[in-house]
């Protein structure tokens, strides 16, 4: 790719562009300036409960009034009390766990359907996909009375004499793990098997032709070229993971919170919309990174081809 | 060389090979011996079957009946990881994720040779197939002909008994093809290695093998060197899917020491040198080749035998030979091909023209099928 002779993007090349371009402005530049300028403001009694509001009508005048009223106070309360830190560790471990988990269930899946006959391989991706057809909130409430105490995890588990005593599921990190896995298992699945469908069987042919054997050519060959399939999947699993609030809120436990349940009580219970705001921001800060590496192999990849 | 291995045992024989898919044969009956340092080439149509021989005998299909022997061992239940024949594929099948040096080294590494051993084999390879300095690179910043070579270098470098190689020329262009044929060729000669390849160009199997199988819907129909299976094809269908025939049908009327002579309905008496070992009144054809028919303008003098008068249909202009298309007054179409010696701007032979087509006793080659 080079930059010198590439033609000069007429009128509708550009439109295509600045259409994603807007979008962005609107729903998540626009927002997210809102978000960092509440981050930087005090929580304060009032409507809105923060100070101080940009008056815009007063002109240059309600600006610098506003300017001068920004701190970095919530950011330093973010630091100083353990419990923001310690849920963002928490939410962060369990984000990578489940991610980990998903990757082991959703790879063999993958490998499966890409293995399967042409014409089944539209059916189970259809399978994988079907579970989405019925509301969220239905399916992890189902969770719920499937995980509580006389539910069917533990009638089943009873019957076949695994265990002698009903298990404890429900409010514990098992639980949140076994809900994020179920819903997550799709957005794992089929960036997998996209980069699994590609792939030329006669790469195996010839590493079993030059003296591999199957499991091994799995290792050497089907494995690295999945690559971008693994890395997609794991982090269009692992970042909305972190900040995942529902499944945890209805499966887990109310002693230790994940950063997304952490948000909301500031948000909601506390009405410390400059704390909540702090949150969110310095959340996305975190998130960068992965999303950085992610794009830096996507860029490497493309590179190469 | 292989010590045990006394001279007169091939280095490779089919007994017997079946392979059915559903109930269709794909490979019929096929019985072969391959021995060593030979460069052979399975020559056939597309869907012949000659692929799946192949892919038997690296070990990618089973065989419904028969077996394949390796060196007197029945290779039937070797998994293709421990065969020792290596597969250059037609579509190259590199590593994209290696690098060219990755790529060759690959099958070393599964033999866990010493890092310095696999070092200098692959270099020395890399050299041998003209890459040096390219073991870096990823295959994809290959231009097709490096490719190739890359596809080549990773199979040889493991030192097969024997090396199959699947259409290797068919993605080159068409001036990379003749010239990579004679490479291989003088690689296969140089290394003494048994080469294995599958086409379907006449060309690339009669310049490059010493020995050529034929196959047609799953038999291998003749077997031969090159010159004997293009100068005495074995049947009709051989004689015209290697180069073009003209095909004149008759009954044996007379056949001894002197050759046979046929009298055919449409084209009068005919003469072939070769005796036929035949009934007499049987029906067979005459197989000519067109570079073997003379044509002139004037009726030749003496021997009317394989004779034909007719009137030029058509006239192919090939720079270095010119086709003339003849009816021929019995209703017949033959082909002539001459060789454009001297430098004419004009043809003494026009279309329309009236001619005579002849050709000596030993041009032809009587077909019983």
């Amino acid at each position: 790719m080079s930059g010198t002779n590439r033609p000069r993007r007429g009128w509708g090349a550009r439109l295509v562009i600045l259409i994603p371009a807007l979008w962005l402005a609107v729903f998540f530049a626009v927002p997210f300036l809102i978000v960092l300028k509440i981050s930087l403001s005090q929580s304060a009694i009032a409507q809105p409960p923060y100070t101080p509001v940009l008056d815009l009508a007063a002109g240059w005048q309600g600006l610098k009034d506003w300017a001068a009223g920004l701190s970095l106070e919530s950011y330093a309360l973010l630091a100083s009390d353990s419990l923001y830190v310690s849920s963002y560790l928490r939410s962060l471990q369990i984000a990578a766990l489940s991610t980990a988990i998903l990757l082991l269930i959703g790879y063999p899946i993958a490998y499966g359907i890409a293995r399967a006959p042409r014409r089944m391989q539209a059916v189970l991706v259809m399978a994988i996909v079907l579970p989405f057809l019925t509301a969220f909130l239905i399916r992890i409430y189902a969770l719920v009375t499937i995980l509580q105490r006389e539910g069917l995890l533990n009638d089943a588990l009873l019957a076949l004499s695994l265990v002698r005593e009903p298990l404890v599921w429900l409010s514990t990190d098992t639980a949140i793990v076994i809900g994020i896995v179920y819903s997550y298992l799709p957005f794992m699945v089929l960036p997998l098997y996209a980069s699994l469908e590609k792939m030329d069987d006669t790469l195996l042919e010839a590493a079993a032709d030059l003296g591999c054997p199957w499991w091994k050519a799995f290792w050497l060959v089907t494995v690295p070229l999945s690559a971008p399939g693994i890395v997609a999947g794991a982090l269009l699993c692992f970042i909305p993971i972190v900040g995942e609030f529902v499944i945890p809120d209805l499966l887990g436990g109310s002693d230790a919170l994940m950063i997304g349940q952490t948000l909301w009580t500031e948000f909601f219970s506390n009405k410390d919309w400059p704390a909540a705001s702090a949150l969110a921001v310095a959340l996305l800060a975190i998130l960068l990174v992965p999303i950085m590496i992610y794009q830096h192999i996507q860029m490497r990849a493309l590179e190469h081809r | 060389m292989n010590g045990s291995s006394d001279k007169t045992r091939p280095l490779l024989r089919f007994e017997g090979v079946v392979k059915r898919f559903g109930d269709v044969p794909a490979v019929d009956r096929v019985s072969l011996d391959i021995h060593e340092g030979e460069f052979f080439a399975l020559l056939g149509p597309s869907g012949c079957g000659k692929t799946t021989l192949l892919r038997m005998l690296a070990g990618f299909e089973q065989l419904t009946e028969g077996h394949i022997l390796l060196d007197g061992q029945d290779i039937g239940d070797v998994p293709p990881h421990r065969r020792p024949v290596n597969m250059m594929f037609q579509s190259y099948a590199l590593f994209p994720h290696l690098t060219v040096a990755g790529n060759v080294a690959f099958g070393l590494k599964q033999e866990a040779l010493p890092k310095s051993e696999i070092e200098s084999r692959v270099s020395a390879m890399l050299a041998l197939v003209r890459l040096e300095g390219y073991g870096g690179r990823k295959p994809q910043q290959l231009s097709g002909g490096q490719r190739q070579r890359v596809a080549l270098a990773r199979a040889l470098v493991k030192r097969p008994r024997v090396l199959l190689l699947d259409e290797p020329l068919s993605a080159l262009d068409r001036k990379l093809r003749e010239e990579t044929r004679f490479e291989l060729v003088e690689l296969q000669q140089r290394l003494g290695l048994t080469f294995i390849i599958v086409t379907h160009d006449q060309h690339e199997a009669m310049i490059m093998a010493d020995r050529i199988g034929v196959m047609n819907r799953g038999q291998l129909v003749q077997v031969g060197p090159p010159s004997e299976v293009y100068e005495q094809p074995n049947s009709r269908w051989v004689a015209g899917f290697i180069g073009d025939i003209n095909l004149i049908e008759g009954r044996v009327a007379a056949t001894g020491p002197q050759g046979t002579e046929i009298k055919s309905e449409t084209a009068g008496r005919l003469h072939a040198a070769q005796p036929a070992d035949v009934s007499l009144g049987t029906s067979v054809w005459l197989a000519v080749r067109p570079e073997k028919v003379s044509i002139a303008a004037h009726a030749p003098e003496g021997s009317q035998t394989n004779v034909f008068a007719g009137k030029v249909a058509d006239i192919g202009y090939l720079g270095n030979s010119s086709l003339y298309k003849v009816k021929l007054d019995n209703g017949l179409v033959m082909t002539a091909v001459v060789a454009n010696r001297t430098r004419l701007l004009e043809r003494p032979i026009g279309r329309y023209d009236r001619v005579w087509l002849s050709f000596p006793s030993d041009a032809g080659v009587v077909l019983t099928r």
